[in-house]
């Protein structure tokens, strides 16, 4: 694989959250505070130099246990955070598959919301008005595509989303812990479609705790254990080393 | 190695003008949220965008009710007088106060994906400046009603609104910035813009204050924006070049002042909302 290859480039990043002792909800107890220098922090390391390169067309898989700090690596890697040391370089767009409710607007039309979450996803209206059809027809919405969000059960809010992110088809895609939504038939489908990205040119980082998942679909797993990198390879390996 | 990345965390370079290029590359989604906020605000309601021209019409029905007996003798066409007050007052209060509801509620997302943190508030000015279009058409029937003239210096309107434009987007990025890190600030802004306005004689003409307090009216800088506003229309004559002055450099003064202390802040927002 040449490095003309690489989407994704970690290099030693490390991300700290500085979480104060106790919360400090209101400015004048901030001041009292302040003033009596009584503010104090602990300090958090999400990630301990992690350093890892996913190129084109990969589907790379995250496991770890809870607070491992997968999510921060895909927050690192979404541009939500600045790592606090070290470095992220992407090339191409980055869209993450949002969680239910998130980037929607519920007094909205399904219509309306397709491209406002589109445009979320940083993507521009002509794009999306182009594509409106077929991601109605995949999310199986046409017939309550005109009616407010509100009116829609969380099954037909989280294909909505389904179908706009993996529509729009952004050269890296984000999943954290999602595939599990709707009825099975609509997550064969979605598998289908992630698996439809292989060798597609978008390059996919997914975050399951099923492990089954993560083995049928990626060609590489990273295991995180207390935010450390602890070993990258095939999945077999990765996750019999893991569940040793 | 490759070609340049398209994002680079090391990159430097000033949060002041990376900020300016993440916006325009957000444009169409601006573009939405400016159209989106009276969508949703209205759309359970009868009348819908409608409100946006009678509230401030009923405000000023209801203080020409309570005050036209009082200041009769030194504002003719009391209602013209209230209404253009109400009207650059509302843009103001309503767009800081809406960044910052946004911004919280938009917190959720920005947990999950890169935005440019100020679009909120920036749609919010944006929103206001279509709200305050809308609420122009009202003034002008309320004038031909009572007989106001029509003044020519309506020209001056775009300039005024522009400044007022700056200082309120200065101001709601640092009202925002401020209210990620507290939760206090929303409430606390709602009563401090009341106060604010019984301070500033949007309502009332500012010869009924007391000499001593003339000075103060100079340092108020929602007064002599206001001024710049209500001038043209009400009295038909461009605002002095002292006003004009103090509300550019009040503006300007605002706006950079605002932008700064937001981008300086904007990467420790994602770690807040």
């Amino acid at each position: 694989m040449t490095d003309n290859d690489l989407v994704i480039s970690l290099a030693d990043v490390s991300v700290r959250y500085r979480v104060p002792h106790e919360r400090i909800p209101t400015i004048k107890e901030y001041a009292i505070r302040w003033l009596r220098r009584r503010i104090r922090y602990q300090d958090f390391w999400a990630l301990r130099s992690v350093s890892l390169e996913v190129h084109r067309n990969e589907v790379l898989g995250i496991i770890g246990a809870n607070g491992a700090g997968k999510s921060t690596l895909l927050k690192v890697v979404a541009r939500v955070l600045q790592p606090t040391s070290g470095r992220v370089r992407l090339w191409g767009r980055v869209a993450p598959l949002l969680e239910l409710g998130a980037g929607f607007d519920p007094e909205l039309t399904g219509r309306e919301n397709i491209f406002l979450n589109g445009t979320i996803l940083g993507f521009c209206r002509n794009d999306i008005a182009g594509r409106i059809d077929r991601i109605v027809e995949f999310a199986g919405l046409e017939e309550f595509i005109d009616a407010p969000l509100r009116t829609y059960s969380s099954g037909m809010y989280a294909r909505l989303g389904f179908a706009v992110a993996t529509d729009i088809r952004p050269e890296i895609l984000i999943i954290d812990e999602i595939l599990s939504v709707g009825d099975a038939a609509f997550q064969e489908k979605s598998f289908d479609r992630v698996r439809s990205f292989l060798g597609d040119g978008t390059t996919v980082l997914l975050v399951s705790h099923s492990l089954d998942q993560i083995a049928r679909l990626c060609q590489r797993v990273a295991w995180l254990q207390h935010g450390e990198l602890v070993t990258v390879g095939p999945p077999d390996e990765v996750i019999a080393r893991y569940r040793a | 190695m490759n070609s340049t990345p398209t994002y680079d965390s090391a990159a430097r370079g000033a949060p002041f003008l990376r900020e300016l290029v993440e916006l325009a590359r957000f444009r169409d989604l601006l573009g939405l949220l400016v159209n989106n906020i009276n969508k949703t605000r209205y759309r359970r309601s009868a009348l819908g965008v409608l409100w946006t021209l009678l509230n401030p019409l009923l405000n000023m029905a209801v203080l020409t009710f309570a005050f036209s007996q009082i200041f009769k003798f030194d504002l003719p066409h009391y209602p013209v007088y209230v209404l253009t007050g109400l009207i650059a007052w509302n843009f103001f209060s309503q767009t800081t106060t809406y960044a910052m509801n946004t911004l919280i509620w938009g917190g959720s997302l920005l947990r999950r994906i890169y935005l440019p943190r100020s679009i909120f508030a920036v749609s919010s000015i944006g929103n206001g400046l279509v709200n305050l279009g809308l609420s122009l058409i009202p003034l002008v029937i309320l004038m031909l009603l009572l007989g106001h003239p029509l003044y020519a210096t309506w020209w001056f309107l775009p300039i005024a609104v522009l400044l007022w434009a700056m200082f309120a987007l200065g101001v709601a990025l640092f009202m925002s910035a401020l209210a990620v890190f507290f939760a206090d600030v929303v409430e606390m802004w709602g009563v401090a813009i009341q106060a604010w306005f019984f301070l500033t004689p949007v309502m009332y003409p500012k010869e009924i204050l007391p000499e001593r307090f003339i000075w103060y009216m100079n340092v108020n800088p929602a007064h002599n924006l206001l001024e710049l506003f209500r001038v043209p229309l009400y009295l038909g004559h461009v605002p002095g070049p002292n006003t004009i002055a103090a509300a550019v450099a009040e503006a300007v003064v605002a706006l950079l002042v605002g932008w700064w202390v937001f981008t300086s802040k904007s990467n420790e927002i994602a770690y807040r909302v």
